[in-house]
């Protein structure tokens, strides 16, 4: 079992008078995908906004590697090396798809290996380079989106939910990108409501409900066993397929 | 075209703002006074810009509605009158260059105080109230009531001279048309000034950052980057040109009083709604389509001039909800 790049421990989050995460407790494994899975409001989002700061936990500890992280700012906990992809994708949609990948290379411009493996992954980032962001397809526009999260080494990627609204053809696509990316030893927290996705996937599972974790575990026990995801998530593999 | 926020042409404001002038040249009928008007709107618009470019960049990056940046423009003016007076010799002088010697350090004066009371005033009044709308408005407009009985404690409650050096006064004659030396002027340091906001913008990774920012500045912050240094950055620089503005506006009114800046803050809201919130050529294009509205309307029916960039900004909110170069934000 490798170790833990991120750990979370009673980690509540208020927004506003509403008390979202309620106890947050798992951990992320490092090298693996983790799937964070859950209904709709269970707080999946919340828990990846509130690792990168952009929602302030209101108690709990988040530790990366040896640092609690609970406590600092957005830029200095994305600068410690970790990429966000969220539901919305957070394109920049007035910059050509260069300039996003620009500014997400911190270090100097993005690294030549970097971006030709981009290319690979994702063939209409290079061939729509100097087009404005805002035009791309919405699958377009997730690639754009993971590429910039990829365009630098990042010890950690959290994603939110990256093949809501897409075709299905563009979505095999993703996993196949994600597939390649997993063989790098790269550290993935991944939000997703797609079982079938989820499942070919991920390596170790968190399930959410009402602000807490109910399961965690290795995603391939919850993929055989299908009284546990009706019981988890209200629905089983078989039927989802 | 590119103007600083978008990557997609976009011509049809700049067709309009040419429709206008030929339309307005129909209206008028006599050519030289046409081109009187036009260069004469065209300073006016472009020193709008000026002092306008840095209240949108600062609106459209942190939702900050600063009410009291007719202080800068204040700042400006009533520093370049000082410095000027410094500088009478060089200013009565008949020699360009000798006027230069006094023109240039007033403005350099106005620049950097302007800029300096933008960061005491971040500091001070806009960093305790980032997020809330009212509060701004409330404190920021204190602040300029504040700042406004400051002006009359250290520079008294008078007009203040800032007469124009002997060789910026007069006009250059072509044929019938005369056309005044220091409008040209304004034009030319006006467009000066688009052509570096433009380049800052698009060459150069602060640009990038401040065009992402006005987009969605807490994907800035996911990325790494800290969105508050460079929001204080922009406010200062756009105090600084609000200073700028001041003075070259002062200079041409040649006098300054302590309500200089609040009086042009009305035709600067026009401007930063009718050009889109936060977008840079959209504060150009409206500057100038305002600049050039007032001079027509002046002259062809003065009754109804001032209400006429009030009029503009409802025809054009009408035709585009969110302003001539609308930013996408999130």
């Amino acid at each position: 079992m490798p170790e833990n790049l991120l750990t979370l421990a009673g980690v509540h989050t208020h927004i506003g008078r509403y008390h979202i995460l309620q106890g947050v407790d798992f951990a992320v494994p490092r090298g693996e995908l983790t799937m964070l899975l859950g209904r709709n409001g269970a707080g999946k989002t919340t828990t990846l906004r509130t690792i990168l700061g952009l929602w302030r936990a209101s108690a709990g500890s988040i530790r990366f590697e040896s640092a609690d992280i609970a406590r600092r700012e957005t830029p200095e906990i994305a600068n410690l090396g970790i990429a966000y992809v969220p539901e919305s994708m957070g394109i920049f949609a007035g910059l050509t798809v260069q300039e996003n990948l620009v500014l997400a290379a911190r270090r100097g411009p993005p690294a030549k290996e970097r971006l030709e493996r981009i290319f690979r992954f994702f063939p209409p980032i290079e061939k729509f380079w100097q087009l404005q962001a805002g035009l791309l397809s919405g699958g377009q526009k997730q690639m754009l989106a993971i590429s910039r999260a990829i365009v630098e080494p990042r010890k950690l990627i959290l994603i939110d939910e990256p093949t809501k609204g897409l075709a299905p053809a563009i979505i095999n696509n993703l996993i196949e990108a994600f597939a390649e990316l997993k063989k790098t030893d790269t550290t993935i927290l991944m939000v997703e409501q797609n079982f079938h996705a989820a499942k070919s996937l991920g390596d170790s599972v968190a399930v959410m409900d009402a602000g807490r974790i109910v399961h965690a575990g290795r995603m391939a026990e919850l993929a055989t066993d299908a009284a546990l995801q009706t019981r988890l998530l209200g629905l089983s593999l078989e039927a989802h397929q | 075209m590119n103007l600083g926020v978008r990557q997609r042409a976009d011509w049809i404001p700049l067709a309009l703002t040419a429709a206008v002038a030929l339309a307005a040249l129909a209206l008028i009928g006599n050519p030289s006074t046409w081109v009187t008007l036009t260069v004469a709107g065209l300073a006016m618009g472009l020193l709008i810009f000026i002092m306008s470019s840095g209240l949108t960049l600062v609106f459209g990056l942190m939702d900050v509605m600063n009410f009291a940046h007719g202080l800068f423009i204040a700042i400006g003016a009533y520093v370049a009158a000082s410095t000027i007076k410094v500088f009478s010799a060089a200013a009565g002088a008949d020699s360009f260059l000798a006027n230069l010697g006094a023109v240039l350090p007033a403005m350099l004066a106005a620049v950097v105080v302007a800029g300096l009371l933008g960061l005491f005033f971040e500091r001070v009044i806009i960093r305790p109230v980032y997020g809330q709308h009212l509060k701004q408005i409330l404190i920021t407009t204190g602040g300029m009531i504040v700042a406004e009985q400051l002006i009359h404690v250290f520079w008294g409650p008078d007009l203040l001279p800032l007469p124009r050096p002997s060789t910026l006064r007069g006009s250059f004659l072509i044929g019938d048309m005369a056309i005044e030396k220091y409008r040209l002027i304004a034009v030319v340091i006006g467009l000066a000034v688009f052509a570096g906001m433009l380049l800052l913008l698009n060459r150069t990774k602060i640009g990038l950052l401040i065009r992402a920012g006005v987009e969605n500045k807490e994907m800035v912050e996911a990325m790494g980057y800290r969105i508050r240094r460079l929001f204080v950055g922009v406010f200062v620089a756009g105090s600084a040109l609000a200073g700028l503005g001041g003075a070259l506006w002062g200079m041409y009114q040649e006098s300054v009083t302590v309500h200089i800046g609040a009086s042009m803050m009305v035709l600067i809201f026009i401007v930063i709604i009718i050009g889109g919130l936060g977008s840079v050529g959209g504060c150009f294009a409206g500057a100038v389509l305002v600049g050039l509205v007032a001079n027509y309307v002046g002259y062809l029916s003065p009754k109804i001039a001032l209400g006429s960039n009030i009029l503009l900004m409802v025809l054009i909110l009408l035709w585009r909800p969110q302003g001539l170069y609308p930013v996408s934000r999130q």
